[in-house]
């Protein structure tokens, strides 16, 4: 069936149209991937090392071994949990909500969409100055932003020092990251219901299936592909959770510290090794939510 | 994957507005509720517009925090003004960056794309999943080499530095939604071309290119859109001098003026009047870029 007598003829356009992204991908994901993991199992900590004035040797997972075990970098990812966990739980109830209750008919829907929607057009670095004043920690007679709005509507017991609070400010700077993507989750929430077919649920009526029987046996397993896409593509972006944080709050704040500011404060003090390392930490966990996803992508794609 | 690729731009679709008989009567206690619960979140979403445009024209009389929430007494351009003073040349070094990276990361998508939906070769879908992981790594996994290899290279830092690695890490998104649309193209169309005699260059520039604009419109959104607004590479590899908006913006808030919260608002909303005009007017492109870049199973 294939002509094997012009190989170049036949492999030579695609392979010319191809390589040029392949070789750009190779280097700058894989080969630098690479090349960073080694940087992370040396002893660079100074500039004088980072610009190669003085030498470097290798010390394996020395700089691994003190990353985890400082409780500095245990309390980056014990933020980048709960950080984390807001985002997700707050992104996929408002987004499915928004979904659900747009999903019927309902007047000006596309204004609505729209407008729920719109942030996230907005940069995080925009929306972190806006945020930042809601968000001031100030309360009673000198609040402003969010404190000031619950005092006047009665509301001051709800006041807080939001992002300044050690334990929890982390969670604070989620809210705004939960008004970004939202509306990105409800509009793969609504493509999704929109997906179902109409007959399915035609039938699920006619068999005198409760409407709690209709979402748990027709709707959610319906809506799962796109529930996981939510999750994942939120997920990865909260682990790299970068841009709110430094324009909320400053990379030299405890409170709000993740990995990715971690791995640009080592940096900016030449510290490449453990910048290096942080960057691997940030790689592995967020390899172990995407790998199996795309082998499952790539799996699910054969079969059809 | 198909599921986005048939209707790139309509991916959401309408409400089967004869889903259910209307038998319910003028009032319904149930979709009033809806409505309420659906306004009182729109003014939710939209407490913070509220406040940057109130506040970006605020003068120094409104600067006691009782007058947080209120109208502005007098109404002033003076933070307008300021912004843009403070901003505009790092809008205009943004144009220059974003253009040329959202063109050319189209172009490299497009051919990619192209390629991986129509020549199945032994291990092209490892090669389409090796590309696409590219897209969700953390940089900050790559970004001390990545400095290094820019430096050695002689890249000046500030915005061709950032067109390289826009155009670079824009590589894996742009393939997937140019791969996705061209699987949709119905392959009788690329078999026309080739019994006319054309080849697989032949045919992608006459027969694929031409029908590849809505994809294109996509793309092209997608990519300025991240361009526009990325702060990480910014951060890494331009400074205030020579870098783009958001980290003018971010400078801007953080810097001399810090406390004057009126500049630094005006100044949010200058930065984002591209990508929000881009979203009013384009809506559904930018939507149908949104849906791909979900990678939908």
């Amino acid at each position: 069936m294939r002509r094997t007598r012009w190989p170049i003829r036949r492999w030579g356009p695609p392979v010319l149209l191809i390589s040029p992204s392949l070789a750009v991908v190779g280097v700058f994901v894989y080969g630098l991937l690479a090349v960073n993991a080694k940087t992370s199992a040396t002893d660079i900590h100074t500039a004088a090392q980072a610009t190669g004035r003085k030498p470097s040797v290798f010390v394996g997972f020395d700089n691994y071994v003190s990353l985890l075990g400082t409780a500095a970098f245990q309390h980056s990812l014990k933020n980048l949990l709960l950080y984390t966990a807001v985002f997700l739980v707050g992104t996929m109830a408002f987004g499915f909500l928004w979904a659900w209750l747009l999903d019927q008919p309902v007047r000006f829907e596309g204004v609505f969409r729209s407008v729920y929607l719109f942030p996230m057009a907005v940069s995080f670095v925009a929306s972190g100055v806006v945020w930042r004043w809601l968000l001031n920690s100030n309360q009673d007679t000198a609040a402003s932003g969010l404190n000031r709005l619950f005092q006047t509507m009665g509301l001051g017991f709800l006041q807080n020092s939001w992002w300044n609070n050690v334990s929890w400010g982390i969670a604070a700077i989620a809210i705004p990251a939960v008004w970004q993507l939202s509306g990105y989750v409800m509009a793969l929430f609504l493509a999704g219901f929109r997906g179902i077919p109409t007959e399915l649920r035609e039938a699920a009526r006619m068999d005198g299936a409760s409407e709690w029987k209709l979402y748990r046996h027709v709707i959610f397993p319906q809506l799962s592909p796109v529930a996981l896409s939510a999750v994942i593509v939120v997920g990865h972006m909260s682990l790299k959770a970068f841009d709110l944080i430094m324009s909320i709050s400053k990379p030299a704040n405890y409170q709000t510290k993740v990995p990715a500011i971690d791995m640009y404060v080592f940096k900016s003090s030449f510290d490449y090794a453990d910048s290096a390392a942080v960057g691997v930490v940030l790689l592995v966990i967020v390899a172990v939510l995407i790998v199996p996803y795309l082998v499952h992508l790539s799996r699910a794609e054969k079969q059809s | 994957m198909t599921a986005i690729a048939t209707d790139l731009t309509a991916p959401i679709g309408r409400a089967p507005h004869d889903r259910r008989p209307a038998t319910r009567g003028r009032f319904s206690l149930g979709r009033t509720v809806r409505y309420v619960i659906l306004l009182a979140f729109l003014l939710v979403v939209l407490i913070p517009v509220y406040v940057l445009l109130v506040t970006s024209f605020k003068g120094a009389g409104d600067a006691s925090p009782t007058r947080a929430w209120s109208l502005p007494t007098t109404w002033t351009m003076e933070n307008w003004r300021a912004a843009w003073t403070a901003l505009s040349p790092a809008i205009l070094r943004t144009v220059q960056m974003v253009v040329p990276a959202a063109l050319i990361s189209s172009f490299l998508g497009s051919m990619n794309g192209f390629v991986l939906a129509r020549w199945r070769f032994p291990g092209a879908d490892l090669v389409f999943t090796l590309i696409l992981f590219g897209m969700f790594i953390p940089y900050q996994a790559v970004m001390i080499p990545l400095l290094q290899l820019m430096l050695g290279a002689g890249v000046p830092s500030g915005i061709p530095s950032l067109i390289i690695l826009h155009v670079v890490y824009g590589i894996p998104i742009t393939t997937l939604i140019f791969r996705n649309y061209y699987m949709s193209v119905p392959s009788e169309l690329i078999e026309a071309a080739r019994v006319d005699g054309a080849g697989l260059l032949g045919t992608y520039a006459w027969v694929v290119l031409p029908i590849s604009v809505p994809s294109f419109v996509v793309v092209l959104i997608w990519q300025f859109t991240s361009a526009w607004n990325d702060f990480l590479f910014a951060v890494f590899f331009s400074s205030s001098q020579n870098g783009p908006v958001t980290l003018a913006l971010n400078n801007l808030a953080n810097g001399a003026l810090l406390q004057n919260y009126g500049v630094s608002m005006a100044g949010a909303l200058l930065a984002s009047l591209p990508t929000l005009l881009v979203y009013v007017l384009l809506g559904k492109y930018f939507i149908g870029g949104l849906m791909s870049g979900s990678v939908k199973g």
